[in-house]
């Protein structure tokens, strides 16, 4: 599909992983040999842990089929041609210009102001601020890397999290400095020598005490990848009293299994806020988590998936409260269509010594139809005393009469499910920075198109 | 203005309405009546294109055209409104959403502020707050509060012919008052509307005197008169029409 062979300065491992994989990925990134090193040990830990056998199915996934590493390089690098018309199609509902639209697909170069990016960067770093690639941050910022580097998901959390620290490569380092406020959001988008989201990335973000940040990554608009596997992992450390927003749009090609592993720690009195949304995809497993682990932390997560025709969208949270006074909310949002299986999967785990702990979760699932399907799975174990729990869950499906009556009233059919379906996930898209809001809301309605009869 | 000839309705495969045949007319009120059953209701969804009824004969000119196969919100971009009797909440989205997005849908080329206008007379006219208008629509709604609500949308929107499925069903003295005198006022002013009144009762028809009455039966229009039939309803009830 993908036209690789066009350009030979491209460097792209053989299919299947094997030990030289690693070696010449860390070779190729001149990396520090504690990092390869790192990398040799979490492939070990891949090849020992067994394929998770719960929640999706994942025999469709060909582990030895896949290159696990290509290098990035700025150049066009494949045809327009080579992007497949549904793609295209999604570009255009949702107002992309054509130049924004070839970087995307990663066609073509990176589309974005040089101009403001630069300003920015000078503000940031006039404040401390580090905001660059992992891949730098490994060689630039070694000691900060190497003190949180892996330590909220260590390579043995998960088969996925082993692969991910075995081949790791791009995602992003955000370092924000004591007491550092920063107003404008750290946007990924934004970052020039490392735009598009790679297939294993790997984000680190350290938040010190009394700071402020925003994190935002991803798009709505559908992110083109000839591979079947894209497995990132996400750290958040949120250190006393800071505050971490982290936002997220994804919306993967209909090729991809999506199995991310992103966690957040919140220590004394941090709030860490997750803003999560789910598009396209064949299967996404992803349930970020807060862990509230000094007094006073707080967390909250609002997830959306959205599951069509051949899509199992397996998402939600996990809240682990280790300290008293700690407080968590989840809501979790799902729309399902199309035999699309959109499910909720959650943990609130509070443990013996976490007293005086408030809990509120809230799932609701929309279907679009009868084929539609959403399953809630939520585990609350809790250990500790005084803790005061909500759980609420709905299950709603759009209507006839809800259909006509907006009917009535001049709206077509696509019109007419598009604003029921947008007011139900108006709780997710008020926490999006404008420009992704209005994006989000234009790939609501593209989404909608033909799924009303 | 909107001419139903020979109508036959079916919701799957029960008949509810026969070979019912009448015109509304631009600057009239024309009265629908009949008792619960008789297919009042069925007969106005299929003239607005609810996917229920289905049309097995007969033809809806509105204007010129022919709208018989058309899709509700066609019919409604021509200027049809229909209030139905019991319209479902749509959590959500607020009264306002709802009346500044199908404004646009129908009013396409006229300006907000004119929405903007139209809106805080009808407010004022239905006795409403501007609170009302951050409501998710018909949810946690009064049975007084959705029907003004419909006629809010009304009165905001301007359509060319009004269809109102028991506008009147429901209503303390006070909200009927408002709504009747809301009705009977916009009707005034805007003479080139047709409006088709479905109701049992005659409370409304205190407010909205209407030119024509039809009298439904077990789906066919058994009566066709003017308004001096209607003390004789009152008095009697429909039954005196089971005969004709």
């Amino acid at each position: 599909m993908t036209n690789l062979k066009a350009h030979k300065s491209l460097f792209v491992a053989p299919k299947g992983l094997h030990r030289d994989v690693v070696i010449d990925l860390s070779r190729q990134k001149e990396e520090p040999e504690w990092m390869l090193e790192f990398r040799l040990k979490a492939l070990e830990i891949f090849y020992q842990k067994p394929m998770p056998n719960w929640g999706v199915d994942l025999s469709g996934l060909m582990m030895d089929d896949i290159h696990y590493y290509v290098k990035p390089i700025k150049d066009v690098q494949r045809s327009w041609d080579d992007i497949p018309e549904s793609i295209r199609k999604t570009f255009d509902a949702l107002g992309i210009i054509d130049a924004e639209q070839k970087m995307l697909a990663g066609v073509g170069a990176q589309f974005e102001s040089e101009v403001v990016y630069k300003s920015l960067q000078k503000e940031w770093k006039d404040l401390g601020v580090i905001f660059c690639s992992m891949d730098d941050a490994v060689k630039e910022h070694s000691e900060l890397v190497k003190k949180y580097f892996a330590t909220l998901i260590p390579a043995h959390d998960n088969k996925f999290a082993a692969l991910n620290s075995a081949v790791w490569s791009g995602g992003s380092f955000v370092y924000v400095p004591v007491g550092v406020k920063v107003t404008m959001p750290l946007q990924a988008y934004f970052r020039i020598d490392q735009p598009r989201m790679g297939q294993f990335e790997r984000t680190l973000i350290i938040a010190e005490p009394g700071s402020s940040v925003t994190y935002v990554e991803g798009c709505s608009a559908p992110v083109y990848r000839s591979n079947s596997l894209h497995s990132a992992v996400v750290e958040v450390i949120a250190l006393k009293d800071s505050y971490v927003r982290y936002t997220t749009i994804q919306n993967w090609s209909q090729n991809v299994y999506n199995l991310v592993t992103k966690r957040a720690v919140a220590y004394r009195n941090a709030h860490v806020d997750w803003v999560d949304g789910n598009f396209g995809s064949k299967t996404t497993m992803k349930y970020p988590c807060i862990v509230l682990k000094e007094e006073g932390a707080s967390g909250q997560v609002i997830s959306i998936g959205v599951a069509g025709n051949g899509q199992h969208q397996d998402t939600g949270a996990k809240m682990i409260h280790l300290a008293p006074h700690t407080t968590s909310h989840i809501i979790a949002k799902s729309i399902s269509k199309a035999g699309g299986n959109a499910s909720y999967r959650g943990l609130v785990k509070v443990a013996k010594n976490a007293h005086d702990v408030k809990i509120r979760t809230q799932c609701d699932a929309l279907l679009l139809d009868e084929t539609a399907r959403s399953d809630t799975y939520p585990t609350i174990d809790i250990k500790g005393e005084r803790v005061s729990v909500e759980h609420e869950a709905t299950v709603s499906n759009i209507n006839e009469e809800q259909l006509f009556y907006l009917m009535a009233r001049g709206f077509t059919a696509q019109e007419a499910s598009a604003l029921i379906v947008n007011s139900f996930l108006n709780v997710f898209v008020q926490e999006l920075p404008m420009e992704y809001a209005v994006e989000i809301n234009r790939l609501i309605a593209h989404e909608m198109e033909g799924s009303v009869g | 203005m909107l001419t139903i000839s020979h109508l036959s309705v079916s919701v799957g495969t029960i008949p509810v309405v026969l070979d019912a045949s009448l015109c509304v007319e631009q600057g009239k009120v024309t009265a629908l009546m009949g008792p619960n059953g008789s297919g009042k209701s069925s007969l106005l969804n299929a003239v607005a294109g609810h996917p229920s009824y289905t049309i097995n004969e007969g033809t809806i000119i509105f204007g010129q055209k022919d709208i018989t196969s058309w899709t509700p919100d066609k019919r409604a971009r021509e200027g049809m409104f229909l209030s139905i009797q019991n319209p479902h909440a749509l959590p959500g989205i607020s009264v306002n959403t709802l009346l500044r997005e199908s404004f646009r849908a129908l009013n396409p080329g006229v300006s907000m502020r004119e929405c903007e206008r139209r809106l805080s007379i009808a407010l004022k006219l239905l006795h409403l707050e501007d609170a009302f208008l951050a409501r998710s629509v018909n949810e946690g709604f009064s049975g007084g509060e959705k029907k003004r609500c419909e006629v809010l949308q009304l009165l905001v929107l301007q359509p060319k012919v009004i269809l109102l499925d028991e506008i009147d069903s429901g209503l303390d003295v006070d909200a009927l008052k408002d709504i009747g005198k809301a009705l009977s006022d916009y009707m005034q002013r805007h003479p080139e509307t047709a409006l088709l009144l479905v109701t049992h009762y005659q409370n409304i028809l205190e407010y909205l005197s209407p030119h024509v009455v039809h009298v439904l039966h077990e789906g066919k229009i058994v009566f066709t008169g003017d308004r001096t039939i209607l003390p004789q309803i009152q008095k009697d009830g429909y039954d005196q029409f089971k005969s004709a």
